[in-house]
């Protein structure tokens, strides 16, 4: 504080003093201003509001929209909201709520956990608001209670919609599902909008299109008794339930894709070249939504959590995966663009070494393909001509080049999440890891291993986009958004998915690239030759595979000696017909061992189905006979190693 | 030298509105007990951090002022960059253990720093200095305003403002002030949110919108008006017991509290208020520095603004801003605020012969 004389300390003691006397004088004005107004309100007023009082009877209540349901190509269902009768308990009206809970339970079946989950809910809110004991009764319950309910002073049971996905497992990686509001989503939604509504999207279709989904509140206006029962309702404007959504999913086909994978982990993409409409779109293993709706217990969840097969985990979306050599038709078309001739051919003896190195960059043919050209390049699935390709490219244009096919971008689809891959370049390098690219790192992006990762439905848009000869469209689950039914709905919106890029190569190149393609699964020699047998359609395909565990310097792949989780994933993309493609397959089977014996026999079930209305599960039962009975013929095809 | 001080005056009054605060928050919380221990323990919380400040010399507060400003400037701009969004508005910083809301230190840091820069220079203040003062003042108020909170905004506006009128801030410049306040008051008008608009609108004509904008204004003076000279008698609101009153446990209990206990309910209650701040004020008057005069003076005076703000929103005199009834509202950070500037003020009151300069 500052040295002051005494007469301005004075000075400022009396200033202080008599504005705090003004203070003092603020004061009781503002407490008389204040208690007039309370006067007049109780006292002067009083008569009037008690009259207002007495017949405030009229509430505003919400009236929850209904969800908009989720519906396949074909029509059928996939996510509807069906009534349930639920247990509710008003703990004003009840005396003694240990007599009552014990009573109800000796007609309804009441789980200890549903007991103490009712107990906290009634411990925090207030005791006339009334509490869900029991979700979904079933109709002898309903009966049972409804005999006896003069029993049970303070107990209902009401009707309500609660969502429901009749596919179960199958489409969850699609769908996700709806589940309870919580807390921080709580905090984060405009709280007026979802007056009433329980449940949020929380995954999936359900959490992309929840604002299209949800609907608009309504309101009605109810007359209340004395006790704030309601005795009528006055007035209401309704909701107006949510959107409808179609996708482009046949909810037939991808029940047969995820049967065809069987138990294995994996994912199958199965796009419409033209559209981007998404037909298919499975991982396994699932999990069944159901049980998330009224939230899942613990011991489930984690069950669920810690199964080592991840079931939670969507693999066709956020599954990351070396692509393997179903990119090496894409490296071909890269070098066809850049003055590669396609009749060029190159010596693989087994190996292939840079110059100044003694590294030996393998060919997963140990005595290799002797002289190869293009087209064998493919059919055989030769590294070494990968190798020597890339490094005639160089990393830069095989990126460049890679990139316009999508992989390393997000593809765009309508999901939450979508990670973009990784399609690695000096600059990504320098920048994330701190060093300089190695020449060795680019032989190996060019046969699809390495730092490359791709995720299923990048593969799906990659073959998607070669199939349309360079036009890369958008996937797109849903096809359309409808309101209304039968002569009254309307259509919303069509999101159809954007075009994203259009790569421009020679029309001649592409032919080149969708030839040796149909040679994979067409020519006696092909890696996939047993795919293309007997199709009544013509199919273009590449195998690949995925290693797991890198295989040291001069050692060699034993398949014997992994355990399940180190064998290499099997991978295969596919389009048929070649003429007019109508759908593009992406398989991934982990650690399925080898594309050819894997993938590609799921990939060619999966456009039978769709393209012939074919189910071939007795097909397979036949062709694994015939393999079993020419296994020496087949062992190089299905140790084809990217 | 371990003996705590602390005014009894002082103490007593808060303790009986903390009890009343129970005892209606007890009815309009629908008689749940979870509630009545949460705000005991928040009660016994404030109240020991209110014991423990009453214990500090007012020449410490005098010293730390810039430095509490200060730290509470930085958190103000920390949360619009990183702070945490809660029903809209960006107020907390997450700390991990518990969320902080650095507006609430500000609601002391602010008058501390006022009366910092004022009391530098001899009083009345010269422009320079004021200038200085309405800087230190606004600042931290823009960008709380931003966050957006209006009442604390306003309730911080008003902690600085008291520390410049009474500094002896000139009454024609006062006059001067409220006309050009007056002049541009329909340029703030359109700076306000478009829901702070309709609140204003709502305030002239409650009945043009009686199921819409003016529902809860109408249903919270209904309950007051209903309550009469007696009131219905505690639990017995039916206005408030049938949840026709919005945030009834919050920022709208006096509508519960004088529809449950009437005007001699709320004549008591005031008598609660106006002698806490009286206190408050007198504590002002006989301490001997300057510093300690100014920031009691503010401490006590903005707590009845409190009172004032609330009960004219609940009302339907002023429009409805966020403000608490003090200590009596349901709610842990105010009260801890509040009780903090009690203990401020009490040890202004224990150490006023140690300061006689």
């Amino acid at each position: 504080m500052e040295q002051l004389e005494l007469k301005d300390y004075l000075r400022e003691t009396n200033l202080i003093h008599a504005r705090l006397i003004a203070l003092v004088i603020l004061l009781v004005v503002l407490m008389l201003v204040i208690l007039t107004r309370v006067w007049y309100l109780q006292i002067y007023q009083h008569q009037r509001f008690e009259v207002l009082s007495k017949d405030n009877r009229v509430r505003l209540l919400p009236v929850p929209p209904v969800r908009g349901q989720i519906y396949d190509r074909n029509g059928k269902v996939l996510a509807e909201n069906i009534p349930v009768f639920t247990l509710q308990v008003l703990p004003s009206e009840v005396d003694d709520m240990d007599a009552l809970l014990n009573e109800l339970a000796k007609i309804i079946h009441i789980s200890p956990g549903e007991i103490s989950k009712f107990k906290s809910q009634t411990r925090a809110r207030p005791d006339f608001e009334s509490q869900t004991l029991k979700v979904s009764l079933t109709e002898e319950e309903v009966a049972r209670f409804l005999v006896n309910r003069h029993r049970f002073d303070g107990a209902d049971v009401q009707p309500r919609l609660q969502r429901h996905y009749p596919y179960g497992g199958e489409l969850v990686h699609v769908l996700g599902y709806v589940g309870r509001i919580n807390r921080a989503e709580a905090d984060s939604i405009d709280q007026a909008a979802y007056k009433g509504t329980e449940y949020i999207g929380k995954l999936g279709i359900e959490a992309k299109y929840e604002s299209d989904l949800l609907g608009k509140v309504g309101f009605k206006q109810v007359e209340t008794n004395a006790h704030g029962r309601i005795v009528r309702t006055l007035d209401r404007s309704p909701p107006i339930s949510g959107e409808d959504i179609h996708l482009n999913i046949d909810a037939d086909l991808q029940v047969k894709a995820r049967e065809y994978l069987g138990d294995r982990r994996g994912a199958v993409i199965a796009i419409e070249p033209s559209t981007g409409g998404v037909l298919a779109f499975v991982s396994t293993p699932t999990y069944d939504p159901n049980k998330f709706v009224n939230g899942i217990d613990h011991r489930s969840y984690n069950a669920l959590r810690d199964d080592i097969n991840r079931p939670l985990l969507n693999r066709a979306l956020n599954g990351r995966y070396a692509p393997g050599s179903t990119i090496k038709g894409l490296v071909s078309l890269a070098g066809l663009e850049n003055g590669w001739n396609k009749n060029t051919e190159v010596v693989c003896p087994g190996f292939y070494r840079l110059k100044g190195s003694t590294h030996r960059y393998r060919c997963w043919r140990r005595g290799g393909h002797g002289s190869t050209s293009m087209l064998e390049s493919i059919m055989q699935s030769c590294d070494v001509f990968y190798y020597q390709m890339a490094n005639s490219l160089g990393i830069d244009k095989l990126h460049d080049f890679l990139q316009k096919f999508g992989l390393g971008e997000q593809t765009g689809i309508d999901l939450i999440g979508e990670p973009s891959g990784l399609m690695p370049s000096r600059e990504w390098k320098e920048r994330v890891r701190g060093n300089p690219w190695y020449p060795g790192e680019t032989l190996i992006t060019g046969i699809g291993q390495g730092y490359m990762l791709a995720t299923p439905l990048q593969l799906g848009v990659m073959t998607a986009t070669l199939a349309n000869r360079g036009k890369r469209i958008e996937p797109r689950l849903v096809s359309q958004l409808t309101h209304g039914s039968g002569d009254e709905q309307e259509q919303i919106a069509v999101p159809t998915g954007a075009l994203l890029a259009s790569v421009s190569a020679q029309a001649k190149n592409y032919d080149v690239i969708i030839d040796a393609m149909r040679a994979v699964v067409e020519h006696p020699r092909g890696t996939a030759r047993r795919v293309g047998l007997d199709a009544e359609y013509t199919i273009a395909g590449k195998t690949g595979t995925a290693q797991v565990v890198s295989i040291a310097q001069g050692a060699r792949y034993d398949e014997s000696k992994l355990t399940e989780f180190q064998k290499d994933h099997a991978l295969f993309v596919s389009f048929a017909p070649v003429e007019e493609p109508k759908i593009a397959v992406a398989v991934i089977v982990e650690n399925g061992g080898s594309g050819s014996g894997v993938a590609a026999p799921v990939a060619r079930k999966v456009m039978d189905y769709y393209l012939l209305g074919v189910d071939a599960t007795e097909v397979e039962a036949a062709e694994t006979e015939t393999a079993a009975s020419e296994p020496a013929a087949n062992s190089d095809a299905v140790h084809e190693a990217g | 030298m371990l003996r705590l001080k602390f005014d009894l005056p002082l103490l007593m009054g808060l303790l009986i509105l903390c009890a009343v605060s129970l005892v209606i928050l007890y009815s309009a919380g629908g008689e749940n007990q979870r509630l009545i221990v949460n705000q005991s323990i928040r009660m016994f919380v404030a109240i020991i951090v209110m014991l423990a400040l009453a214990q500090v010399r007012p020449d410490s507060w005098f010293r730390w002022s810039p430095y509490i400003f200060g730290a509470g400037l930085i958190m103000l701009g920390l949360v619009l960059v990183i702070g945490y969004t809660g029903k809209g508005a960006q107020r907390w910083l997450d700390l991990g253990l518990f969320r902080f809301q650095p507006s609430e230190l500000m609601k002391l840091g602010v008058p501390m720093m006022v009366a910092w820069v004022l009391t530098r220079k001899p009083l009345p203040p010269q422009s320079g200095t004021l200038v200085l003062a309405a800087a230190v003042l606004l600042i931290p108020a823009g960008l709380i305003l931003k966050q957006p909170d209006l009442g604390t905004t306003i309730m911080i506006l008003a902690s600085g403002t008291l520390i410049i009128f009474l500094a002896g801030f000139a009454w024609r410049s006062i006059g001067v002030l409220m006309l050009l306040g007056a002049i541009a008051a329909p340029f703030f008008w359109t700076m306000l949110h478009d829901y702070q608009q309709q609140r204003i609108l709502t305030l002239f004509d409650p009945w043009s919108d009686p199921l819409g904008a003016g529902y809860h204004s109408i249903q919270s003076m209904i309950a007051i008006g209903s309550g009469g000279a007696q009131g219905k008698g505690w639990l017995n609101g039916s206005q408030s017991q049938l949840e026709f009153i919005p945030e009834r446990h919050t920022d709208f209990i006096f509508s519960v509290f004088s529809e449950e206990f009437g005007f001699i309910g709320v004549l008591m209650l005031f008598l609660l208020y106006v002698g806490i701040t009286a206190r408050g004020l007198y504590i002002a008057y006989y301490t001997k520095d300057t510093y300690s005069r100014l920031l009691a003076g503010s401490l006590s005076m903005t707590f009845f603004f409190y009172v004032f703000v609330n009960i004219g929103m609940v009302a339907g005199m002023l429009p409805v801003v966020g403000v608490p009834l003090p200590l009596i509202s349901y709610g842990g950070t105010s009260m801890v605020t509040l009780m903090a500037g009690f203990g401020i003020l009490m040890g202004i009151h224990n150490h006023r012969s140690l300061m006689s300069r």
